[in-house]
């Protein structure tokens, strides 16, 4: 946990409600998001009991597995929610945008819309995760037929998952998450995951301060957890006994009386989702979150090629090669997330000057036309001289960038010592080819900038070898894949 | 002589590992294969992992074998210094530049780059800290390879936590070594059995809580090392005592009042700091069978070594500038380096929790392992208390080798060899 943040929790203590702690939202919110709440049954892995989906407050889909031991019955749950699921997700593919890439040389495109799919936390993903497996691989044909969208459906469920694995992405948002990256709580890590106490510390009901609507809400009854996972004491009371009721007598009132003891499990939480939509929605947005939303159409356009394409579905696992080139993107993507965070935010930056990673100042001297004479060509290099109260760690040679101007270098000269400390920089890049700097590429003396080692340059995909020429050292080239019968029949439990 | 074995088995396999605890003569290894291999007209590619450890290479091979051509690899921003100014030296960007050299060197990020030619033989040296992703991208350039490197050290990390591929033969978070040997676990491994750099107060220590199974011994004796002051403690404080006791037993556990402190201990930086000041103000002369008559111990031989970067930034910003070339590091950027005397700001010290981060026997083992004379750890009361109260709960998955030693157990023994060389802040 950062300073920040410490400061903020004890903050939230002492005020008795949680503290924001960014100044815009980072995560992409949708107009038209696809909620879901997953319930599974207990001692089951990842059976599905029930979800409530869609894609308004009012508009909810109840879908409930009388029997989750059934096969038969979790199927028919999964061909209901993928035929949600699928109608949801298709319904973007209505106006497209050309991209252009690699320097104007060449275009492709994208739909200027994609889905988003929302969970109330960790383990909902999780949920998405293991069903998507589950199902991704099923057969229309043969044995263990099951509907056309089921596969689909399992598909776009793994597509969600893996975009989760992005950092910066939002095509699949746990709102627990979402939140404590927006808001400090007075509470620990551990009870921030329970989505009723986080929701009790950031939005209060009247007269209540945050610890106290906390902890009404580790009261199971009215605030039953939030999935996938149920209450215990649901389970055994309640839940064992309608279902037994079910099984011995299957048919209309028997389930409506389960629908109904499981609705009043799902409902309070998927009222606090989009309550929490609509707090996180009221946020202003980063200037970078479009970008990152960007992304997420893009590879919600390169997914739609594929299953358009007739490709296979993801495979089980990654070979090495895949493995390795999904690691590089996914730390570059966390590399550019971290940047653009603190780029878009001055509050998340103001912990990168308490480490001394950034500072901020006042430009006091400035030689907006000095010029290097000591190379081979001569070359425009000013100094400026910034005055800063922040610890500043950096130590001369070190390239910095500052987020007003970030196509320009700035490489630390001298650093004073002190409380207060003047830093010398010397510029190079962003001022034209001339020897003479356009206006308002160089700091002015009294202009405000921020400097810091952060930087967010697009840095080219590094190149990993074929598949097929996988060297010794990982196990030499795989077997080539051939869907077989056999794919379908992955445990389903 | 192990390097003949060595180079006997790599003639009929694909790939050879040796293992090295700390200072057992890695980098004399490679310079002599590399010269062995070279000699016989092969061409030899080596990898190294940081453009430092390159640089090292280059000026000892050419230093070892003056007849052979050297190609040293670089990217674009690289200023060539003055270790690799030999007449046999070519510095280029390309492969095509090097005019042929028998022996090319390179960092792996650099060699990951080249997309043609091949090499009958690689050295790949500090194996243990290359990431397998990283090995994947160079292992199409070389037909077999000698593995060198520290199974006790670091191990490579990443920066988004994932388990995505936890007990993949494959996992690209592991280290090239562990992902070579599990698609290759018949090939041969070596152990050099003598650390040099570790005095025989250490060795056994390190040996025991970090190389529980293979061990290593000392290659000097008690009576080759020392270490004195050439001026007296006049009013000797905690201080002197603690710079007492490490030269007297080579080891010294300063310790501060307990305290849950922020990451950046100012108190604790201070400490690290005054004790490297102190030690340059004492005049401490170091003997060795290097310099049998005794050599003073200068700031560009003491090293103050840190769990984290900005603990790294707040020792440095309080140095002064008698002891401005003092290296303060973290532990990732220490590895392989070697000093007269190590200050260890102890990865525990002061904090409430003791995660894996914090555990990681690496880690330790680096810190502890630099020294030639004497290792001083500073720390908070309360690490054992600590520790006892944060057993490792790491969850264990299938298919995934058990690593040994374990981080918390490693902590333990060093700490319960600390608690004899415990010297108290005054409060």
């Amino acid at each position: 946990m950062s300073t920040l943040v410490s400061l903020a929790r004890a903050l939230a203590v002492e005020r008795g409600v949680a503290q924001p702690i960014t100044t815009v939202r980072h995560v992409h919110v949708h107009e038209r998001p696809l909620v879901l709440v997953p319930l599974t049954l207990a001692g089951e892995a990842n059976a599905p009991l029930a979800a409530m989906v869609g894609t308004a407050p009012d508009d909810a889909r109840l879908l409930v597995v009388a029997q989750p031991r059934n096969r038969d019955e979790r199927f028919g749950f999964a061909a209901e929610l993928a035929a949600i699921l699928v109608s949801y997700v298709d319904s973007f593919t209505g106006q497209v945008e050309a991209v252009v890439t690699n320097r104007g040389r060449d275009i492709r495109s994208r739909y200027t819309d994609g889905p988003q799919l929302i969970v109330p936390n960790p383990a909902g993903a999780g949920f998405v995760k293991l069903f998507g497996r589950s199902t991704r691989l099923r057969r229309t044909d043969g044995p263990w037929a099951v509907a056309p969208t089921v596969p689909l459906a399992g598909r776009w469920l793994t597509f969600f998952a893996e975009r989760y694995e992005h950092p910066g992405s939002a095509a699949l948002v746990a709102v627990t998450s979402a939140l404590t990256a927006h808001w400090a709580t007075g509470q620990s890590a551990l009870e921030d995951a329970n989505l009723a106490a986080l929701m009790g510390w950031i939005d209060p009901p009247a007269g209540l301060t945050g610890a106290q609507a906390a902890a009404a809400a580790e009261d199971p009854l009215t605030w039953p957890p939030a999935g996938p996972i149920t209450d215990p004491t649901f389970d055994n009371e309640v839940l064992a006994a309608l279902m037994e009721a079910y099984a011995n007598a299957p048919g209309e009132r028997t389930l409506a009386t389960l629908t109904t003891a499981i609705r009043g499990q799902i409902e309070p939480t998927w009222r606090l989702v989009w309550r929490a939509v609509e707090l996180l929605r009221a946020l202003p947005p980063g200037e970078r979150v479009a970008q990152r939303w960007a992304a997420d159409r893009d590879a919600y356009s390169a997914m739609v090629m594929s299953i358009v394409d007739g490709r296979p579905p993801q495979p089980r696992r990654d070979g090495a090669v895949a493995a390795a080139g999904r690691l590089n993107r996914l730390e570059r993507d966390q590399a550019s997330y971290d940047v653009q965070r603190a780029f878009d935010d001055p509050l998340v930056l103001a912990e990168y000057r308490l480490s001394g990673e950034a500072f901020a100042g006042v430009v006091t001297a400035a030689q907006p036309d000095r010029v290097d004479a000591s190379g081979r060509r001569r070359v425009l290099r000013p100094h400026v001289t910034v005055l800063t109260d922040d610890p500043v760690r950096f130590t001369p040679g070190a390239a910095l960038t500052s987020p007003a101007r970030p196509a320009q270098k700035a490489t630390v000269v001298a650093v004073g010592a002190g409380d207060t400390s003047e830093v010398v920089l010397e510029l190079s890049g962003g001022m034209g080819s001339s020897l003479q700097a356009p206006p308002g590429t160089v700091p002015e003396v009294g202009e405000q900038v921020v400097y810091s080692s952060l930087a967010d340059d697009y840095q080219q995909a590094p190149e990993f070898p074929a598949r097929e020429d996988t060297p010794w050292t990982h196990g030499g080239p795989p077997p080539e894949y051939v869907p077989t019968d056999e794919d379908a029949a992955e445990e389903w439990s | 002589m192990i390097l003949d074995a060595v180079l006997a088995d790599l003639a009929g396999r694909r790939g050879v590992v040796v293992d090295s605890p700390p200072g057992a003569g890695k980098s004399t290894l490679v310079t002599q294969a590399a010269g062995r291999l070279a000699a016989d007209r092969e061409r030899v590619m080596i990898v190294a992992q940081t453009n430092e450890q390159v640089d090292d290479l280059v000026d000892r091979i050419a230093r070892h074998a003056p007849a052979v051509t050297i190609g040293r690899l670089s990217a674009g921003g690289y200023q060539p210094t003055a270790r690799v100014a030999h007449p046999t030296v070519t510095v280029g960007q390309k492969v095509a530049d090097l005019a042929g050299a028998t022996i090319t060197i390179a960092t792996a990020a650099k060699w990951a780059t080249i997309r043609e030619g091949s090499w009958p033989w690689a050295i790949v040296d500090e194996a243990y800290q290359m990431r397998s992703d990283m090995l994947l991208r160079v292992a199409p350039r070389f037909e077999r390879a000698l593995f060198v490197g520290d199974p006790g050290q670091l191990d490579p990390f990443s920066t988004v936590d994932i388990d995505r591929w936890t007990g993949l033969t494959w996992d690209p978070l592991q280290s090239a070594v562990a992902v070579m040997l599990r698609h290759n676990p018949d090939l041969p491994v070596h152990r050099l059995p003598v650390s040099w750099r570790l005095p025989v107060t250490a060795a056994p220590v390190v040996a025991e809580a970090f190389y529980p199974f293979t061990g290593f011994e000392a290659g000097s004796t008690a009576a080759d090392r020392s270490l004195s002051f050439s001026t007296r403690a006049l009013g000797a404080g905690p201080l002197d005592d603690v710079l007492a006791m490490a030269a007297q037993t080579g080891w010294a556990h300063y310790e501060l009042p307990a305290r849950h402190t922020l990451r950046t201990d100012a108190e604790a930086a201070a400490a690290c700091a005054a004790l490297a000041t102190r030690l340059l103000q004492r005049g401490a002369v170091a003997v060795s069978e290097r310099e049998r008559d005794g050599a003073p111990v200068t700031a560009a031989r003491i090293a103050i070594g840190t769990a984290h970067r900005d603990q790294a930034a707040a020792v440095r910003a309080m140095l002064g500038p008698a002891a401005g070339e003092v290296t303060v590091d973290t532990a990732n950027r220490l590895q392989g380096r070697e000093y007269d005397v190590t200050i260890v700001l102890h990865p525990l010290s002061g904090r409430r929790d003791a995660t894996a981060f914090h555990l990681e026997s690496g880690r330790l083992c680096v810190l502890a392992s630099r020294h030639r004379q004497a290792c001083v750890v500073v720390g908070r009361a309360g690490i054992a208390e600590l520790l006892d109260a944060h057993p490792s709960a790491e969850p264990v998955h299938l298919d995934v080798p058990v690593k040994f030693p374990d981080g918390w157990e490693a902590n333990q023994a060093i700490l319960a060899k600390l608690a004899e060389h415990r010297i108290e802040a005054r409060r």
